[in-house]
């Protein structure tokens, strides 16, 4: 079946209202981000997730508590869409004490163990091997967990993406290679730095099933994930799925994005937005009022003032506690 | 000669070099930005555009973006040397030579050696070192110290432009493997830098500061807080010699020894970790060599043995500053 009824059925209606809330809140996390690194006060390097939504909350949607999800440096959406506490993830991005990472590691890190959320990573790439070691992990301690690798378009010419693809084949790990192909890694096309175009073309060359999906619907990714994550579940070993999405923002904040052609964020808004898409069809289908997605709306924009207010009077991290977590010993 | 930032110089050394020759050519990460993106090309020239303007310079077949795969153009990079070209290779933070590692000390630093003396690697690696931009562990440490255990590799740290542009010049003409390393935190620093090209010799020292008192040997960015330190002392009448060594490899010993035979007093103010660096080599070779002229023990000021944080107070604690070069100067003057 593919009307989005069909697609619909297979999630009940509270957990479509989640999903929606999900995508909203990272909307309007980032839309709030982007004015506040323009008005200073935010450190670092800043990789915003808006436009990409449909893609980690459909992810998310098809995951447990014993699974292991690993982010990438565009890392708030994902971790916010993983179910961390929105609070530390904010403060964690504006380097905070009791941000997700003691404001160690900033935005592009943002890790919680508690909520099965690895990474994020500035080493692009490097989280699918890592997400082979934690299905390897789960499989010997039988914990009925999987894996899913995030990884871009980039991050997806590293060395270690083909290596760890081959090894998660080999040993059938249940994990899942979720490439968000946004066009775009920094300034540099997609279609100039992969061969041949396709990412997921390149499971068949590892025994594995590979699939491209639309990135921006949420439906789809859902779908898709849930078909590789029932697979990986079941001990028949990784798959691999290519999500073409595009970013709203620059590759980091700061980025005059001269490179892009004129007029593409505006079409990816007007025509393919994930949340317009997701609102299109289940209101198309009766599922849900226009009048529940917008009550979800006005309490997502008090959330995040709220989360904005209070990360930006968080203290920075005590400067006593400067030497501590280098080795185990540190508590 | 005319005002340029430590990015200009940089950039127009480039330029004048690839002029010169034109077997030099220049691969990485976005070191023009746009490629297949259907927007402006030449877009970026790196995140710290120090590279715009040479694609459309030098065209596409000696200006190379690459995708995100170090290992393979690094090697490649290798290849084309070994055959002839001078490729400047872009590895954007140093930080991810883990990704590459092979290449460059398993490849580039023994191919000549392994092969008996048969070949030249006339490469150029450029890459960004240096804390303070608040973006945390991978993307902020100064790893010359690791490029300059390996023997085989030439390792460059300039402090200014004017070195950067004379140094840059000298690593390209290199017929071995370099190491380029720019700090972040340096690229908007300005100087008088002459317009025509120069070049550096390698392993000359330069002194910064004449001082009787302390020696003070600085790298890379450290030369700007040793000499911050060195006015401050001044004013307490405590001479300070500052030498900024410029290169790491080969690391011009002769004038360290030279000057702490007359001061009697080392101070080394590294941003490299305090362990297995260039503050504990330079300690090192002085210990050795110029023992008996010591009048006090030698002083790294160096980072804690740590990962680098990202937030920005504790960022600020990780970097040597003044305060603790002047406690240090204070102390090998026995003035505590
Ligand atoms: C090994 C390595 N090389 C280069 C970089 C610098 N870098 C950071 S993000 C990025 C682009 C990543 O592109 P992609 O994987 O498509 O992710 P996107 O930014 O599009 O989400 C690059 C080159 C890095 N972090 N790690
Ligand atoms: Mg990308």
């Amino acid at each position: 079946m593919d009307t989005a009824q069909g697609l619909i059925m297979k999630q009940s209606k509270t957990e479509l209202l989640s999903a929606y809330r999900g995508m909203r809140t990272i909307r309007i996390f980032e839309d709030r981000m982007h004015v506040e690194f323009a008005g200073g006060g935010v450190p670092g390097f800043v990789h915003l997730y808006a436009g990409q939504e449909a893609s980690a909350v459909g992810v998310c949607a098809n995951l447990t508590d014993a699974d292991i999800l690993l982010n990438t440096h565009r890392a708030h959406g994902p971790a916010i869409a993983r179910g961390a506490d929105i609070f530390a993830v904010a403060k964690e991005i504006y380097c905070r004490g009791d941000g997700l990472c003691r404001g160690r590691g900033g935005s592009a890190h943002l890790h919680d163990v508690k909520s099965g959320l690895w990474g994020a990573n500035s080493g692009v790439g490097s989280g699918v091997a890592l997400g082979c070691g934690a299905a390897l992990a789960a499989r010997n301690n039988e914990t009925g967990g999987i894996a899913v690798a995030l990884v871009g378009d980039g991050g997806a010419n590293q060395g270690v993406f083909l290596e760890a693809m081959n090894l998660a084949s080999i040993w059938k790990l249940p994990v899942v290679i979720m490439v968000e192909n946004n066009g775009y890694a920094e300034a540099t096309a997609a279609d100039y730095a992969i061969a041949g175009g396709d990412i997921h073309k390149r499971a068949a060359a590892f025994d594995m099933p590979g699939v491209v999906v639309d990135g921006h619907d949420y439906f789809a990714v859902y779908d898709a994930v849930l078909e590789a994550a029932e697979r990986a579940r079941a001990g028949h070993g990784p798959s691999l799925i290519e999500a073409k999405q595009r970013r709203y923002y620059g590759h980091f904040e700061g980025d005059a994005q001269s490179y892009r052609p004129k007029g593409e964020v505006e079409e990816y808004r007007k025509n393919r937005d994930c949340l317009k898409q997701f609102r299109q069809k289940v209101i198309l289908d009766d599922l849900i009022a226009t009048a529940e997605l917008d009550a979800i709306d006005g309490e997502v924009g008090e959330l995040i003032d709220r989360v904005y207010a209070d990360a930006i009077a968080a203290p920075f991290p005590s400067e006593g506690e400067f030497m501590q977590y280098i080795y185990a010993t540190d508590t | 000669m005319s005002k340029k930032t430590y990015r200009q110089a940089i950039n127009e050394g480039l330029v004048q070099e690839m002029h010169r020759d034109p077997s030099v050519i220049l691969i990485g990460e976005d070191v023009a930005g746009g490629a297949g993106a259907g927007g402006d090309v030449d877009a970026w020239g790196g995140p710290m555009a120090v590279t715009k303007g040479l694609l459309s310079e030098f065209g596409p077949k000696r200006v190379l973006d690459t995708p995100i795969s170090e290992a393979a153009y690094m090697g490649l990079a290798i290849g084309a040397a070994a055959s002839g070209l001078r490729p400047v290779a872009d590895l954007m933070f140093n930080d991810f030579i883990g990704v590459c590692f092979d290449q460059i000390v398993n490849q580039a630093a023994k191919y000549r050696y392994m092969y008996g003396g048969q070949d030249r690697i006339p490469l150029t690696v450029r890459t960004m070192i240096g804390a303070g931009l608040g973006i945390s562990s991978q993307h902020s440490q100064c790893l010359y110290p690791v490029f300059s255990y390996f023997a085989g590799l030439k390792v460059v740290i300039p402090s200014g432009p004017y070195d950067a542009k004379g140094l840059l010049a000298s690593a390209i003409r290199d017929d071995d493997p370099v190491i380029f390393c720019e700090h972040k935190m340096l690229y908007e620093m300005v100087e008088e830098v002459p317009d025509e090209p120069y070049a550096i010799p390698f392993g000359e020292a330069k002194f910064v500061r004449e001082g009787e008192d302390v020696t003070i040997v600085a790298l890379s960015r450290m030369v700007h807080i040793a000499m911050e330190a060195a006015e401050s002392l001044a004013k307490e009448g405590i001479g300070c010699e500052v030498i900024d060594p410029r290169t790491t490899t080969p690391l011009d010993t002769e004038s360290i020894i030279e000057s702490v035979e007359e001061t009697g007093r080392l101070v080394i103010v590294d941003e490299a970790g305090p362990r297995c660096g260039m503050a504990s080599e330079i300690a090192a070779v002085v210990a050795e060599e110029a023992f008996s002229a010591l009048n006090a023990p030698i002083i790294k000021v160096t980072p804690p043995y740590t990962p680098i944080p990202a937030a920005p107070n504790l960022e600020k604690l990780y970097i040597p500053d003044a305060g603790q070069v002047i406690t240090a100067v204070h102390k090998v003057m026995g003035r505590e």
